[in-house]
């Protein structure tokens, strides 16, 4: 019997290896961000140790150095952010998906884009001008028996943790609010058909696809944590950027991103650099982290559709 | 059963109120940029170099044209590699290299900007002792390479198998294929895609504060520091003087313009692309 071999003509791998060479950049410059960051803080590395993290004074002139404070206000404002954005975002992706007229559906989706499009700088502008007067009026009308409680304390100041909250939660929403869209429409639709054949309201077939999208839903939060977490330029025009953690909403605090913003091109000696470039590797190592566990969720929505 | 209809009743009126809530901001920010950044935003602006403190007038002139610059560095930059590794990613999709590097461009992507600008000072600051256009060329560069790949390769995988088919059948080898007809076929989109990352970070302040730096005169050299727009509009916003606030405003209003101009540009291409594809 006659066998035919599938033919390649002319085919010398030539093309892919070339296409591959250049694609081989991708990996290769997450790559080197990783080794060039980790060289260049190694100074920090070898004379902080783990204690960089865990003590609490930051001061360059003296040589010494303790991270705790950024990492504290990164983590405490990022929450904060989380908290507040993701009912809503939430609530804008079921909208979009399941409730929103059709005619209204498209600019709907072109004004969250565009919240998203808005460049940080310009929502620190507005933050300076605008939010942090407004937070500020509303920490001074906080009665003083209210005062007594450590996550109220301090001077009505207007910038502090909590407008870099306020902020960061505006600008998470249309990250989280788009990806969950994306999973809720990947759902089946027998999954709302199987509700509403068994006589569910409209609101619990929805929560019986959110159920079923429930992975992609936590991986589109963890996407707007990993934006939240990595924000600079608004964060910074509104924290206070003060090296001190505190419980206290009101306090003006200090981020990992904004600490580097501010000093990076001020930091005179090299342990003062490394130690900056260190605060700058760990936010890159948790980032990293976050949005590979997100990508992953995302990603098994995706092809249990398939 | 009222009761059940209640809550579905009150859970449908969160989400209208979440897109309302997620509205306002949108409507605020906006309102404000205009209302302050509309009357600041003359000719001298957008022409003429800033004044030293307590001088009224001047403009961001250096630094309009520093952001021009500093952009297209990065387009120039990130459009080769974006596009070659997209085609990459399309035509090898199931292959070891092309999965890692679909997933490292992901990554890439959520790292923060101010991350990258650590990077860029490492390979383009520190080896030559000088801030520098082209150090914030390739922040910006690396920062566009991610969302170039992602989109390039998803427009390439929407452009019918038939015509692969086709070509190949002809005896094309697969390299003619994908450049002489998938590509054009696929164009516009990865157009798109380069806007969308134009888009991205024209806005980007973070990783140029100490790779561009600034600079206070008109300067195109590329070994020098360059002023840009968002570096300045952050300079002036966080100073003391209210005749730098108005001209902060006035910046952040050509930012806006700048960024949603690319992201209409994007939208007006994808919407005649989705017709052409449905048609």
């Amino acid at each position: 019997m006659l066998t035919v071999k599938p033919s390649r003509p002319r085919e010398r791998g030539g093309f892919r290896i070339g296409t591959g060479a250049v694609a081989a950049v991708v990996p290769l410059l997450v790559a080197g961000i990783a080794v060039v960051l980790t060289w260049d803080s190694i100074l920090s590395i070898r004379q902080f140790g783990l204690g960089f993290w865990s003590h609490s004074t930051w001061d360059p002139v003296a040589g010494v150095f303790g991270a705790f404070p950024f990492i504290w206000g990164t983590l405490y404002s990022s929450l904060l952010a989380l908290i507040l954005s993701t009912p809503i975002a939430l609530g804008i992706a079921v909208f979009l998906s399941d409730l929103s007229p059709h005619a209204l559906r498209q600019p709907l989706v072109f004004l969250t884009e565009l919240l998203a499009a808005i460049p940080s700088i310009v929502y620190g502008l507005w933050g300076i001008f605008v939010l942090v007067p407004v937070v500020r009026s509303i920490e001074t009308m906080v009665p003083p028996w209210l005062r007594r409680f450590p996550l109220f304390e301090g001077p009505p100041l207007g910038v502090g943790l909590l407008a870099a909250g306020l902020i960061l939660s505006v600008m998470v929403i249309p990250f989280t609010a788009s990806v969950a869209r994306e999973v809720l429409k990947a759902v089946p639709p027998s999954q709302r058909e199987g509700a509403y054949a068994l006589g569910a309201t409209r609101w619990e077939a929805i929560r019986m696809a959110m159920f079923y999208g429930r992975q992609g839903i936590m991986g589109a939060v963890m996407l707007g944590l990993g934006r939240a977490l990595g924000e600079t330029m608004a964060v910074t025009m509104v924290i206070g950027n003060t090296p001190r953690a505190s419980l206290s909403l009101f306090a003006p605090q200090y981020t990992m991103a904004a600490v580097i913003a501010n000093e990076f091109s001020e930091a005179a000696d090299d342990l003062y650099l490394h130690a900056l470039v260190e605060i700058g590797l760990v936010l890159f190592v948790i980032t990293v982290a976050i949005n590979t566990i997100s990508r992953l969720l995302i990603w098994r929505v995706g092809s249990e559709r398939a | 059963m009222l009761r059940r209809r209640l809550v579905s009743a009150a859970a449908v009126g969160f989400c209208v109120l979440s897109v309302v809530l997620a509205l306002v901001p949108l409507g605020f920010i906006l309102f404000f940029v205009l209302k302050e950044g509309l009357p600041a935003l003359t000719f001298d602006f957008l022409t003429r170099l800033p004044k030293p403190v307590g001088e009224p007038g001047g403009g961001m002139g250096n630094a309009i044209l520093g952001s021009s610059i500093l952009i297209g560095l990065a387009a120039l930059i990130a459009v080769p590699v974006g596009i070659v590794s997209g085609i990459h990613l399309s035509e090898f999709r199931g292959g070891r290299l092309a999965t890692a590097a679909r997933f490292a461009a992901d990554v890439l992507n959520g790292v923060p900007s101010i991350v990258i600008g650590i990077f860029a000072y490492s390979i383009a600051v520190m080896p030559f002792r000088r801030f520098s256009a082209l150090a914030g060329g390739v922040a910006l560069g690396i920062m566009m390479i991610p969302i170039i790949v992602r989109t390039t390769e998803e427009l390439l995988n929407l452009v019918p198998g038939t015509l692969r088919d086709g070509a190949l059948a002809l005896g094309a080898t697969r390299a003619r294929a994908v450049f002489t007809v998938i590509l054009p076929a696929a164009l516009p989109g990865i157009l798109t895609g380069v806007l969308v990352a134009l888009a991205r970070i024209a806005g980007e302040t973070a990783p140029l504060l100490f790779t561009a730096f600034n600079n206070h005169y008109w300067s195109v050299r590329l070994n020098q520091p360059i002023a840009s727009l968002t570096v300045q509009v952050y300079t002036y916003a966080i100073s003391p003087y209210d005749d730098w606030h108005r001209q902060a405003w006035a910046g952040a209003t050509v930012l806006i313009g700048a960024v949603l101009l690319f992201s209409l540009l994007s939208r007006a291409v994808i919407r005649r692309l989705e017709r052409m594809h449905h048609a």
